[in-house]
């Protein structure tokens, strides 16, 4: 039989190991908020920044001019149509512009809608501002709606500044329409609870 | 609860007063309630034989299958299956099953109960002079945990799995969003909580690994004299502990995405199904290092009983150990090349995953060194370990091959990932534990085997595995995917030959199976060192079978006795 001391010992080590297995669990869990972050300062992988009136209106403009194409695209089984309202915008670096897509709701139940966003090349992710997008927010469209989504942005020309950068001469900005499957739920519950009164 | 603990207590204290040193508890008792590492390890091995045949079966059908391009078996068995005629799909899905059932089972469910649990269990206690692990009654709860997850993924089979067929089609990586909203039957939640299950046992196991090595060490025995095999283990339960509780959270993520409306991995949420792919690998990197490494311990002893030499470079033997652990935690995107990653990126986890490479490259060359000017002889064990050397490289090789962002784009997703993985674990790993089991089992069971019928299991297997595994890596770089029942006819060739190898291969393990029957029926009996000179650890200055409780009294390990 173990000693009570080393029975003493063995448990401590045990702890800290166990202590450690849960450290490692809760980095699995954290890595989510992580991944996030990490994609929102950095740009990894064409994530756009976001910015505010207060950064546009700081920012220089710059004589040099790049060319963004837009790009729209929908989530299998997604009811909708959306598409770009210009295929290409010429636009001055640091030059607040607006572009706008036109979404209508093709089904005949209202559907809420997320947007997933990306722009390629990778590297301009981090110069892409967008100051207002639709796809901050869900949006809803009733049956049959149509919708202009503006979206509002400039190229920060410290772009130039970057070796990978400065020879960009078209970035493209795309999205994705996903459903979103939790407001789906969400709004079905109120109905079943309506048709079976308590 | 009570009366039952004091029973028990009291019965414990009978057998104190009998001092009866070699008295051993009743059956059920003793299979069932164990907390002898001896007896767990032996349930871990019986295990994982079992769980090896049905994983190795189910590898015959797929081979059996590719035999010929075109489906010629799946819609049948599917019909069989599922108990109605069965449409393309169904016979897919049977595909994504059988293929989810292949690599869990020999992940989860052959290898590492093999080499953790069962030699492992086994041999850490006796390799260091210590009466038992840190924590029995933990150790007989990681056993039965293993097996309920066995349970729970062959129950998964018998439950719909999305609206083809039964059975979870996910794969072992249970990428999302196949595994999220892609496969919609339960079936995939019971293979996720069979993960669960086989986790936490893992995990439960190397708490008592590490708390057992570093504590229980007999007086002597420090961490710089511990023999090889040991380090080996000390390192794969630092691995297990640090990345299973990953693999947790991600596949928790996935239960919760799958049945509680989160979206982690979700675009429509706001989630992302790449995301699953970083928590999934940095489990998944190591993983690998997990099955292999106790293998590099095994062959380590065996290398150096066979030479009659101590191991070459011994520290360096160890340590390398320690950083191939180490760096594995940090090279977990080269599975996710075509994911996107930047350039950068890739040239990032390109170069670390090369550096591995270096410390693998110490031991190939450790072992060559200590065979080089000893007295080898080729008894069964070494023959395994020397065709471990080979097979284990070849795979290694390809491996660098495969770590290059670049070469990767153009190779990820064929058969020559299939070759090459296969190399270092079907041939690599699975050649570990049998050399292991040839050196161990007289030790193990108290009889020996018949070593004519282990070299021709040796030649059978060596020759059937390769004929299987090295033609993939032409249709790999011809461009043959993987995971598909079908191919065109230009890859007919090679996967013929592929599947005669496999059948090689089965008619090897039948012997392995004989070589078994024959040793309990007519083996002779074992001494307590049948290997002689070259065997200098712990375990071979006990009798074989070793005695039910060993060490008593603590050995007393000299300066100059080990290394």
């Amino acid at each position: 039989m173990a000693s009570a001391s080393l029975q003493n010992r063995n448990r401590r080590v045990g702890a800290y190991a166990l202590l450690g297995a849960l450290a490692m669990l809760g980095l699995g869990y954290a890595s989510v908020p992580l991944y996030r972050l990490f994609c929102q300062v950095t740009g990894f992988n064409g994530t756009t920044q976001r910015a505010t009136d207060a950064d546009a209106a700081q920012t220089k403009v710059s004589p040099i001019t790049v060319s963004v194409r837009f790009d729209g695209n929908l989530d299998r089984n997604m009811p909708w149509d959306f598409k770009p309202l210009q295929v290409t915008q010429t636009v001055h670096l640091g030059a607040r512009s607006l572009a706008a897509y036109s979404a209508r709701n093709l089904s005949d139940q209202p559907i809420t809608g997320r947007a997933s966003f990306n722009v390629e090349p990778d590297t301009a992710g981090k110069y892409f501002k967008k100051i207002e997008c639709f796809c901050f927010t869900e949006q809803t469209l009733q049956p049959g709606q149509e919708v202009r989504m503006p979206v509002s942005y400039y190229v920060d020309p410290a772009i130039l500044d970057d070796p990978d950068g400065k020879d960009i001469e078209q970035i493209t900005l795309s999205y994705t329409f996903h459903e979103d499957r939790t407001v789906a739920q969400a709004a079905s519950k109120p109905l079943d609870q309506a048709a079976n009164p308590r | 609860m009570a009366t039952t603990a004091e029973t028990f207590q009291a019965h414990g204290d009978a057998h104190d007063h009998a001092h009866d040193h070699d008295h051993k508890p009743g059956f059920f008792a003793r299979w069932f309630m164990s907390t002898n590492h001896k007896d767990i390890g032996t349930l871990y091995l019986i295990f994982a034989i079992v769980a090896g045949i049905i994983g190795g079966a189910v590898s015959g059908l797929m081979r059996l299958e590719l035999e010929q391009p075109g489906i010629q078996y799946l819609t049948i068995w599917a019909t069989w299956f599922d108990g109605k005629p069965a449409e393309m799909n169904a016979a897919l899905h049977l595909w994504n099953v059988l293929i989810t059932a292949h690599g869990l089972i020999m992940v989860f469910f052959m290898v590492m109960p093999a080499m953790i649990g069962g030699f492992g269990n086994w041999f850490v206690p006796l390799m260091i002079g210590a009466p038992d692990m840190a924590f029995p009654r933990m150790n007989n709860i990681s056993f039965w945990l293993t097996v309920a997850g066995f349970c729970s993924l062959m129950f998964s089979a018998f439950v719909p799995g999305d609206t083809s067929g039964y059975g979870a089609g996910i794969g072992w990586t249970a990428y999302a969003p196949l595994a999220t909203y892609g496969s919609s039957g339960p079936a995939v939640d019971f293979a996720i909580f069979s993960l669960h299950l086989a986790g936490a046992g893992s995990i439960m196991g190397a708490i008592n690994f590490i708390t057992t090595i570093f504590n229980m060490r007999a007086p002597g025995m420090t961490l710089h004299k511990m023999p090889l095999f040991v380090w080996s283990m000390l390192v794969t339960a630092f691995l297990l502990l640090l990345s299973l509780p990953v693999l947790a959270a991600a596949i928790t993520m996935l239960l919760t995405d799958r049945n509680f409306g989160t979206t982690f991995f979700d675009a429509s949420g706001g989630g992302d199904p790449v995301l699953y792919q970083h928590p999934f690998w940095v489990f998944g990197h190591p993983e690998v290092y997990i099955m292999i490494l106790p293998g590099f311990g095994i062959i380590s002893q065996i290398i150096s009983t066979f030479s009659k030499k101590p191991v070459f470079g011994y520290l360096g033997m160890a340590y390398a150990m320690v950083a191939i652990g180490v760096v594995g935690f940090i090279v977990w995107a080269h599975h996710m090349y075509t994911t996107g990653l930047s350039v950068n990126t890739k040239m990032y986890f390109t170069a670390a995953t090369m550096v591995i490479a270096v410390p693998t490259g110490i031991k190939i060359f450790s072992w060559l060194a200590t065979m080089w000017g000893g007295s080898v002889s080729f008894k069964a064990p070494m023959v395994w370990a020397m065709g471990f050397i080979f097979l284990f490289t070849v795979g290694g090789v390809t491996g660098v091959v495969l770590s290059n962002g670049g070469i990767d784009d153009n190779l990820q997703d064929t058969y020559y990932v299939v070759a090459h993985f296969h190399y270092v674990l079907s041939l690599g790993a699975v050649t570990a534990l049998f050399a292991g089991f040839y050196y161990w089992f007289p030790k193990m069971s108290g009889r020996m085997y018949s070593e004519l019928l282990a070299q021709v299991h040796f030649w059978i297997f060596f020759v059937g595995v390769n004929l299987i595994f090295f033609p993939m890596h032409f249709l790999g770089m011809q461009g043959m995917p993987r995971l598909y029942p079908d191919y065109p006819a230009a890859f007919e060739h090679w996967n013929q030959v592929a599947t005669t190898g496999y059948m090689i291969m089965a008619v090897s393990t039948l012997i392995f199976f004989v070589n078994i029957a024959y040793s309990f029926v007519a083996g002779r009996k074992a001494e307590g060192n049948y290997w002689g000179e070259g065997a200098t650890t712990l375990e071979w200055t006990l009798s074989s079978p070793p005695p039910f409780h060993q060490f008593e009294t603590l050995p007393v390990i000299e300066d100059a006795a080990h290394h």
